[in-house]
């Protein structure tokens, strides 16, 4: 595959990781968070953190848009599919998201909601032209990459004068959940992860652009490496981020200039101001309510908003408590120390949603992580 | 959820749609969100929209960096 394969090439690869070997000071921690899920299926699928030296340590942070998505939202999507007028529209992922008590959308179907994976937003504008009589919804979720899409579709419907059209929005956005990790209240309960920097996300960039980060370089004196998700690019960015750290530097560079500029993708930017404005607060799963993270409809496009337009009412379910998301996406812990992982929690069986995306840190480690564990305490 | 792939542009179609090519395999995306897409232009594809446009130059220029950056650590000189 063009623009992926060349970013694959294992030699350069070693070569980097001894370029890495040679820069870091044994003597300290190099503790870097990859906010974002695609970053976390590249390290565990190409087996990076093997190649890293050992005071390189990878921190997994909640970006997967499923995977932070509350409990309480699935319910509320259950809710709505079981109204027999509604053909309910999802991404494929969502199906398997626990809600409370097991409830999920795949269970909900099996017992007759009419709810459609689809793979794209057209897709649900299809479905809606295909079904006049019936009201559809489309159950939105994603970061900065999939409001746009989201966005173009209520333009979309509006043109085609579809008036058997809404969507239950669930867009969030990724800078304030960073800063939320930073310096939320509730860290004193979880615990503190120590951060030495940042590796930015890929595509969420590609859209909002390098610009946002600034604000984490300059107020926390963190680096931040926007990186593509080829592994060469994520091992350049690690070296870019020791650089930082070795030269007390804490700027935004761009890794991935190939696709990401300063300031991202003005068009996509533009249609979705025109479209969504913030809510006061949205919950995340295992953050909690983190202040303006969260997109809504704005009033001049209500009827398009399932949530008025249905009058759903807000449903908030406590996460299970022996579950660790919480303590994971924040990168205070990792899988293995969830004494569920591997025994009832697996992705055919999820408990937390972690285990449900494949760009959940739990999902990444079953996958591909797991056997290392075991070679590695046969080694010992 | 986030992953998304590089694709080639192989074909505009009307409604700001387009045909794209993955290693052979073509599907059809919407390019709502990119400016002036001409045929041969590679964009990165996520839920079947571009999100943006890969820049040939800059793809070249990372690539001829990560090669000097992994000699670098072999004591060779790029
Ligand atoms: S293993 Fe399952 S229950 Fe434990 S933290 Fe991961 S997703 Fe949650």
């Amino acid at each position: 595959m063009k623009y992926a394969d060349e970013f694959r090439d294992k030699e350069i690869a070693l070569g980097l990781a001894k370029t890495i070997r040679a820069e870091t000071d044994p003597g300290r921690p190099y503790r870097f968070m990859e906010f974002c899920g695609g970053h976390t299926h590249a390290i565990s699928r190409y087996g990076l953190e093997d190649m890293l030296p050992d005071n390189v340590r990878m921190i997994h942070g909640p970006g997967c848009p499923v995977c932070v998505l509350p409990a309480g939202r699935i319910d509320m999507a259950i809710r709505l599919a079981e109204r027999s007028e509604i053909i309910l529209c999802v991404y494929g992922d969502l199906m398997r998201v626990p809600g409370s008590q097991g409830a999920s959308l795949l269970k909900a179907k099996a017992r007759g909601a009419d709810i459609r994976m689809v793979y794209s937003t057209i897709d649900a504008i299809r479905i809606a032209e295909d079904n006049p009589e019936r009201e559809i919804v489309f159950f939105a979720i994603g970061f900065e990459t999939t409001t746009p899409p989201t966005a173009v579709m209520i333009r979309l419907a509006e043109k085609k004068q579809l008036s058997n059209f809404s969507v239950f929005c669930n867009h969030v956005l990724t800078p304030p959940a960073m800063q939320n990790i930073l310096e939320s209240p509730d860290i004193r309960n979880i615990g503190r992860v120590e951060i030495d920097g940042f590796v930015g996300p890929a595509h969420v960039s590609t859209i909002i652009g390098t610009a946002p980060y600034e604000f984490f370089a300059e107020e926390f004196g963190k680096p931040v490496v926007i990186s593509g998700f080829e592994p060469l690019d994520m091992m350049q960015a690690i070296l870019m981020l020791v650089r930082q750290v070795n030269e007390n530097r804490h700027e935004v560079e761009n890794q991935y200039s190939r696709a990401v500029t300063r300031d991202g993708n003005l068009r996509a930017k533009e249609e979705v101001s025109d479209i969504f404005e913030l809510r006061d607060q949205f919950e995340w799963r295992g953050l909690g309510p983190v202040p303006y993270s969260g997109l809504k409809l704005k009033r001049a496009y209500a009827r398009y908003d399932a949530e008025v337009r249905f009058g759903m009412n807000e449903l908030c379910v406590d996460d299970n408590p022996a579950c660790e998301c919480g303590a994971i996406l924040r990168g205070v812990k990792k899988p293995v120390d969830c004494k569920l992982f591997g025994t009832v929690c697996t992705p055919e069986t999820p408990m937390g949603s972690c285990m449900v995306s494949s760009e959940g840190a739990c999902a990444a480690h079953w996958t591909y992580g797991r056997f290392r564990d075991h070679q590695q305490r046969r080694a010992s | 959820m986030c992953l998304a792939i590089p694709a080639e542009v192989t074909k505009l179609l009307p409604d700001e749609m387009a045909i794209v090519s993955i290693d052979g395999v073509s599907k059809e995306i919407s390019v709502a969100l990119i400016e002036n897409l001409a045929v041969g232009d590679y964009v990165i594809i996520h839920v079947g929209y571009a999100l943006t446009r890969i820049d040939p130059e800059e793809a070249r220029r990372t690539l001829e960096l990560l090669r000097e950056l992994s000699l670098e650590g072999q004591g060779v000189a790029p």
